[in-house]
């Protein structure tokens, strides 16, 4: 990061709406070049900080500088160099797939024939130039959703920002929507992003902030998170439900550094699974089914805050 | 795919706060974008709705009003309900542009956000949507009026001021109503509103009969409903007997009411799209 150019900085950052605190005090800087991810469950203030980066909410308190500018008084200016893909798609489903670009260009104040150009361009990018004369309606929610990537793009903005990109889009239509992003990434474009899949995070995010109850818990890439506050390796035991409890109470005599009891499932926080899952056996324990693998974003959110990312 | 060279407008747009009627146009061409979609059968409905009404009014109610009434209004049925007809169907349009429109634009098809994440500021929005609501008005009663006059149903050639007139009469409903539509999160009220405010302020603002044939108590509320000024002030134009004054009273409250109107949306606007 050193000396890289800073596109987004906040200090004690924070929104409220009326009683309620959805984000608190947070601190965070992006650099140029970065893709950098909002990872936390629903309701963790993800969206809400984005729309505040958006310049579509006005922070209640706290410092917000984008693009060096002020989000407050300088909105229209930075809105015009963000690219944005909220958490709803906001297409207009009974107009065509270029129309919905042109409709948007224009509010970017574009000439038509440059709309038409970057259109061609972008539809071609997310693999949906057969479908430009279409209407939006029945396309799948994995189009429809790399509509709105296109769409953002038209203004050829300095920062994307990307509002839980793949979230209801079946496995395939999910990759295919990273692997644009990454291209997007690749060229060097700023990506903001938030998500509650943590493996979404882990192939996008160069450096991320562990979101929860409008606080942030931790900060760092992928790698060092996990590093920091999980083991290497996991291993997963399920047992018959009648032995669940019994099997835990003895697990707790291993010498992990972390034992986690699941309502299904037991983890075990190990540097090497498979010697652990012979002391298991050791004790004893038959397990239904187990699995070594190894420690994911999953497991740092659940060290950190004792719940999952889904609940 | 980044940060090229090519800046988009806001650089060369007016000052910051100011109101710049070019983020406006935008969203305006949003609409008329929109309205492509849907203009042949809104322009046959404008055409075919007055010819009704119009017809049934005029021709079949206006033929016996005309035999048993005869001259107490001074000029035939026909004659006195096409410029109060005028100025209702301006609010009958302010109606149907202000609300469903407005709250579809944040719930269903939200285009109000899609705008307001592009430079558009709440405001730009809202008169973008304004300035069409002021064509759908020009239409409508343009059309109105073209076949009032067809019909032979106007005595002055100041009725042409009349368009305006109404315009001006839909914008005393139009910018309230869409202040209030974007606040809503549901349509469950929009009917009520329709029911026991448009349809009433349709049948006692002086329309179909002079307000001075309602009881006495319920007069008052007739020269509140902004329809009965409009109404007054397209009929006296019609029929060529504006008087300065009162003309200048009845435009004033309707001025008045599109002011507040205007104020109102700029805040309700700014809260709901800037959250
Ligand atoms: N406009 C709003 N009014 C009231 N509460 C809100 C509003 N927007 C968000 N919230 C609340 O703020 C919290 C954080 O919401 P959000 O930022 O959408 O979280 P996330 O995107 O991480 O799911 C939630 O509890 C949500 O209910
Ligand atoms: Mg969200």
């Amino acid at each position: 990061m050193g000396g890289a150019e800073i596109l987004v900085r906040a200090r004690g950052l924070t929104k409220r709406f009326g009683d309620f605190h959805a984000v608190v005090g947070i601190d965070f800087s992006i650099s140029r070049g970065e893709a950098f991810g909002f990872l936390g469950p629903n309701g963790a203030g993800k969206s809400s900080t984005m729309r505040m980066i958006g310049c579509v909410s006005p922070p209640t308190s706290g410092e917000l500088t984008i693009l060096g500018l002020n989000p407050v008084t300088d909105g229209p200016a930075i809105r015009a160099r963000l690219g944005v893909v909220p958490q709803e798609n906001t297409l207009d489903l009974e107009l065509t797939v270029r129309e919905n670009l042109l409709v948007y260009g224009r509010y970017f104040g574009l000439p038509r024939a440059v709309i038409r150009e970057r259109s061609a361009m972008l539809l071609d990018f997310v693999q949906l130039s057969d479908r430009a004369g279409d209407q939006v309606e029945p396309l799948s929610g994995g189009m429809k959703r790399r509509l709105v990537i296109a769409r953002s793009l038209i203004n050829e903005p300095d920062i994307l920002l990307l509002d839980e990109p793949t979230t209801g889009l079946d496995p395939q239509a999910r990759h295919i929507v990273w692997d644009r992003l990454f291209r997007l990434k690749q060229r060097g474009v700023t990506l903001i992003l938030t998500t509650h899949y943590m493996d979404e995070a882990e192939q996008l995010c160069d450096r991320l902030v562990v979101m929860d109850g409008g606080r942030i818990a931790a900060e760092g890439s992928p790698r060092a998170l996990i590093q920091r506050y999980s083991t290497p390796e996991v291993l997963e035991l399920r047992f018959d439900p009648g032995d669940h409890e019994q099997a835990a109470e003895k697990l707790r005599g291993l010498p992990a550094e972390r034992l986690e009891v699941l309502a299904d499932r037991v983890l075990i926080y190990i540097t090497n699974g498979d010697e652990a899952l012979a002391a298991v056996r050791g004790l004893g324990l038959e397990p239904l089914t187990s699995l070594v693998r190894r420690s994911t974003l999953e497991d740092v959110f659940l060290q950190l805050t004792g719940r999952h990312l889904d609940d | 795919m980044t940060a090229q060279a090519t800046r988009t407008a806001p650089a060369a747009a007016p000052g910051r706060g100011g109101a710049r009627w070019s983020f406006a146009v935008r969203e305006f061409r949003f609409w008329l974008t929109d309205y492509r979609r849907t203009w042949r059968g809104s322009v046959i409905s404008s055409v075919l709705g007055p010819l009704l009404y119009l017809g049934a009014l005029g021709a079949g109610l206006g033929s016996l009003v005309n035999r048993h009434a005869g001259g107490t209004l001074g000029v035939s049925y026909l004659t006195f309900i096409a410029p109060g007809m005028l100025a209702a169907t301006a609010m009958q349009t302010a109606f149907g542009e202000a609300l469903y429109p407005v709250l579809g634009s944040v719930k269903w098809v939200q285009n109000y956000f899609a705008a307001v994440a592009s430079p558009l500021r709440p405001a730009d929005v809202f008169r973008g949507h304004l300035l069409f609501v002021v064509l759908r008005l020009t239409m409508n009663c343009g059309v109105f009026l073209a076949l009032i006059a067809a019909f032979g149903a106007t005595r002055s050639p100041l009725a042409i001021a009349s368009l305006p007139v109404a315009v001006l009469t839909g914008l005393a409903f139009a910018p309230a109503l869409m202040a209030w539509a974007v606040t809503r999160t549901r349509d469950t009220s929009f009917s009520v509103l329709m029911r026991f405010v448009m349809v009433p302020l349709f049948l006692f603002s002086g329309t179909f009969f002079p307000v001075t044939r309602l009881p006495g108590w319920l007069q008052p509320v007739a020269y509140v409903s902004p329809l009965w000024h409009g109404v007054e002030l397209c009929r006296t134009l019609s029929l060529g007997t504006t008087d300065l004054g009162g003309a200048a009273v009845h435009a004033a409250y309707l001025l008045a009411l599109a002011a507040a109107g205007y104020a109102a949306a700029l805040r309700t606007y700014a809260r709901r799209l800037h959250e």
